[in-house]
């Protein structure tokens, strides 16, 4: 029984990375608009800010 | 494209208006890093390519450091560095890609539904967590007992899942424990009463029992139980995140800018809730007017079918009173303002929506029902569970009170919890695929129980637009489309619908307001309008919708128009009556008219040319007499009625305003969502009450046990867990069903 001395704290940490990475979705805004992400991944490619010299339209 | 045209429009009109001073400068806020921000709603867009192509060209301009549209919100965020002013030209950019903007008025009661949203995922998340943790120990204290696996390792066990449940549940127990405290306050009990008693008994009880080395530890329960209710509660929340808003905000979506003139001929663009009596403004056409007021100068036609549901514009000229709200059709015209914002018929409709929207706050909740008649039983059984045990079973206070936490815990209202919201998400999952969305929660289980449906006409019952009717001569119809073609009025715009051809070449084009068109073809004056200017005196004039076509030396033609009922209104509606529900027809339009449409639909009741506030009325009396009423309208007349009605629903054209105001928006041009969601109402309700009928069953089951002292963590356990799984595949039959 002495091996759960480790794998508590293992199984525990790694529920507490996740529920760190969920936090950070929350915090992040991920959950603000889950129509336009379901939408942009639609998009071709990825919008560039400040470049006004390619294709001008 | 429409859309960039009526921008020009307005800018060619207002030509001696300073373009700069669209007056978004004053919107500006300031981000960190001293950069500026401006928050504007974007209408019009509906796919990726919208998001790219907005995105994607305000992203090359100078000095931009971000830009994100919030595509559920339809909300613009920019980020730049420089002067409040380039805001005007950012927004001109975005009206030049050909979608409307909007100010955006930051709305204090959305901003916290959504921080509560986000308040509850979080507390979810933290109870997922410590829910999995925990059953990770509790499989190991459940397969094996204190023999086979030592006293010292079932403690320490016990101490680990201590750990992680106490400040969870301090955590994530939050939501239930403040509107439990608020509820005792007030005198009252709800649903989160026995919960947040069976969370701490549970809890407090445990840790005595891990303190103790005793057996008893329901740590797991505990957390699962929160778990599952906060599952409730979240989707609960989502499905209320879209829900009504209240009607001062309806007002500022309205809000806007007017063209004021000072000075002889100077303009100024100020916001509407600005405007003061006596100001003069000038109306583009095709804007709407921003206050009440009377006309100064110039002659145009008035769409007022928002306000009084008129099918037809109405002629204005100097002198003539024009209403906040109605739309100015076919030329620019200069009002004098009458009555500011805060007392326009408008704001009237808008207080009425307020007072509507307090008399709808009293309906009851079914699953607040249900907790009413819970609550006390299950509280009365736990006394009793104690008192029984030590009074007459003779065993010690700390072990009865054992038993009766355990009741508590078994009895916890966790299907209860489900019941509704699972029931509500599968419901208004499967109605959007109808393409109908359900704005408040608890719509459905109102519209189950309705009596009485009252219609509008204009745009509900009908398309909303005028259509040709019958058939006419090649040429004659090509001389007209071709005149027609010149014009923006609703009738111009139908016989331009209904035909499909080459247009001729009609020179001197020219627009009489008030009267119509006319120009010179082939060197012949012919003129497109009213009755009175290009009909013979002698030609009958009748009720119905029409429009002249007068050329030179011919007799004048008629065009009739009418606007027709949807395809599939008279087959819904007869399927309504089947359905026992007494149905009436409320129009602001002329008798003849409404009593034609009723005929055609073979509906007894109908009131014509009633005014908003009359509508209500007759909601009002309605429901005093104990009448369940359903609203279905399209326009800002119908809004009061919309907000007040037990509940109602909206087509997906109707006006912001009565979208606000409904309950239940349906899309497309057919008529039957309304049928249909009535349907799946009836059904939800049946799913709810069976829901609520399972965990009754579930509890008559569970709570001999625990009476009896039986109950073990894993009875508990399984009991929780096993009832709100069969909730939830009840609730799935929805579903599968039709």
């Amino acid at each position: 029984m002495s091996v759960l001395v480790y794998l508590i704290p293992i199984a525990l940490f790694l529920g507490l990375l996740g529920l760190g990475a969920f936090i950070w979705s929350i915090k992040s805004g991920q959950y603000d608009d889950l129509d336009g992400a379901a939408q942009r991944i639609l998009m071709d490619d990825d919008i560039s800010i400040n470049k006004p010299d390619d294709e001008k339209n | 494209m429409e859309q960039c045209k009526r921008i020009s429009d307005k800018l060619q009109i207002s030509g001696e208006v300073d373009s700069n001073a669209l007056g978004y400068e004053g919107l500006v806020d300031r981000a960190i890093d001293g950069n500026k921000q401006l928050s504007i709603l974007v209408s019009g867009v509906h796919c990726a390519g919208c998001i790219q192509k907005i995105e994607s060209s305000l992203a090359k301009e100078q000095d931009i450091k971000s830009v994100r549209l919030n595509f559920s919100t339809k909300r613009l965020a920019i980020i730049w560095q420089g002067e409040d002013e380039y805001a005007n030209d950012l927004v001109k950019k975005v009206e030049s890609l050909g979608y409307g903007v909007k100010p955006y008025t930051p709305d204090i009661a959305k901003e916290e539904t959504k921080l509560q949203e986000h308040f509850l995922l979080l507390c979810l998340g933290v109870a997922g967590f410590a829910m999995g943790n925990i059953m990770l120990l509790s499989v190991g204290l459940w397969s094996s007992s204190s023999e086979t696996m030592g006293v010292a390792t079932r403690d320490l066990m016990h101490w680990v899942s201590a750990i992680i449940a106490i400040p969870t549940i301090i955590f994530s127990g939050r939501p239930f424990f403040r509107s439990a405290f608020k509820a005792l306050i007030a005198g009252h009990t709800n649903m989160d009463v026995p919960i947040s008693i069976a969370l701490i008994l549970a809890s407090g009880m445990s840790l005595y029992e891990t303190m103790n080395q005793g057996e008893h530890v329901y740590f797991d329960s505990a957390v699962m139980l929160m778990f599952f209710l906060l599952i409730g509660r979240y989707l609960d929340m989502r499905a209320k995140g879209v829900a009504r808003s209240s009607a001062s905000e309806l007002l500022s979506t309205l809000s806007g800018f007017a063209n004021v003139i000072e000075g002889g001929n100077k303009i100024k663009r100020i916001a509407i809730r600005d405007v003061r009596e006596g100001m003069i403004i000038r109306v583009a056409s095709g804007d709407s007017f921003p206050v009440d007021g009377i006309i100064k100068k110039g002659r145009s036609s008035v769409d007022t079918s928002l306000v009084t549901g008129e099918t037809l514009p109405t002629d204005i000229q100097a002198g003539d009173e024009v209403y906040a709200g109605t739309i100015n059709i076919s030329a620019p015209v200069t009002i004098e303002a009458i009555r500011v914002a805060d007392d326009s018929l408008l704001a009237d409709i808008v207080r009425l929506m307020e007072k509507a929207g307090q008399s709808q706050a009293r309906y009851v909740r079914m699953a607040d029902k249900a907790a009413k008649a819970y609550t006390p039983v299950v509280h009365s059984m736990a006394v009793i569970a104690f008192l029984g045990w030590w009074l007459v079973g003779g065993i010690a206070p700390q072990d009865a009170l054992l038993i009766a936490v355990t009741v508590l815990i078994i009895t916890c209202p966790c299907a209860l919890g489900l019941a509704v919201p699972i029931v509500q998400v599968i419901a208004s999952g499967k109605l959007m695929k109808k393409s109908v969305l359900l704005k408040s929660g608890d719509a459905l289980e109102r519209l189950a129980v309705i009596d009485t449906i009252l219609m509008d006409k204009t745009g509900t019952l009908t398309v909303g637009k005028p259509v040709l009717q019958g058939e006419y001569d090649q040429e004659i119809m090509q001389i007209a489309v071709s005149l027609a073609a010149h014009s923006s009025h609703p009738l111009s715009k139908a016989l331009n619908n209904a035909y499909k051809g080459n247009y001729l070449d009609i020179e001197d084009v020219q627009e009489v307001a008030g009267k119509g068109m006319k120009g010179k073809y082939n060197g012949k004056l012919v003129k497109l309008g009213s009755h009175s200017w290009c009909a013979n005196n002698n030609d009958p004039s009748s009720s119905d919708i029409e429009l002249w076509l007068s050329i030179e030396g011919r007799s004048s033609i008629k065009f009739i128009f009418k606007d027709s009922l949807r395809t599939d209104t008279v087959e819904t509606l007869s399927k309504l009556k089947k359905q026992g529900l007494d149905i009436i027809i409320l129009s602001g339009d002329r008798k003849e008219v409404v009593e034609n449409i009723a005929k055609e639909c073979d509906i007894s009741k109908f009131y014509s040319e009633v005014t908003p506030p009359e509508k209500f009325k007759i909601m009002e009396e309605l429901s005093c007499k104990g009448h369940k009423v359903m609203m279905v309208g399209d326009g800002l007349n119908d809004a009061p009625t919309l907000a007040g009605a037990d509940v109602s629903m909206a087509p997906g054209t109707a006006i912001d305003m009565a979208q606000n105001a409904a309950d239940i928006i349906f899309m497309g041009e057919k008529f039957a969502p309304v049928y249909e969601t009535y349907n799946i109402a009836k059904f939800y309700q049946k799913l709810v009450k069976e829901n609520f009928g399972l965990a009754v069953i579930y509890n008559i089951v569970a709570i001999p046990l625990a009476l009896a002292g039986l109950v073990t963590p894993l009875i508990a356990a399984i009991a929780m867990s096993g009832s709100s799984i069969i909730v939830i595949g009840n609730s799935f039959r929805l579903r599968l069903g039709k």
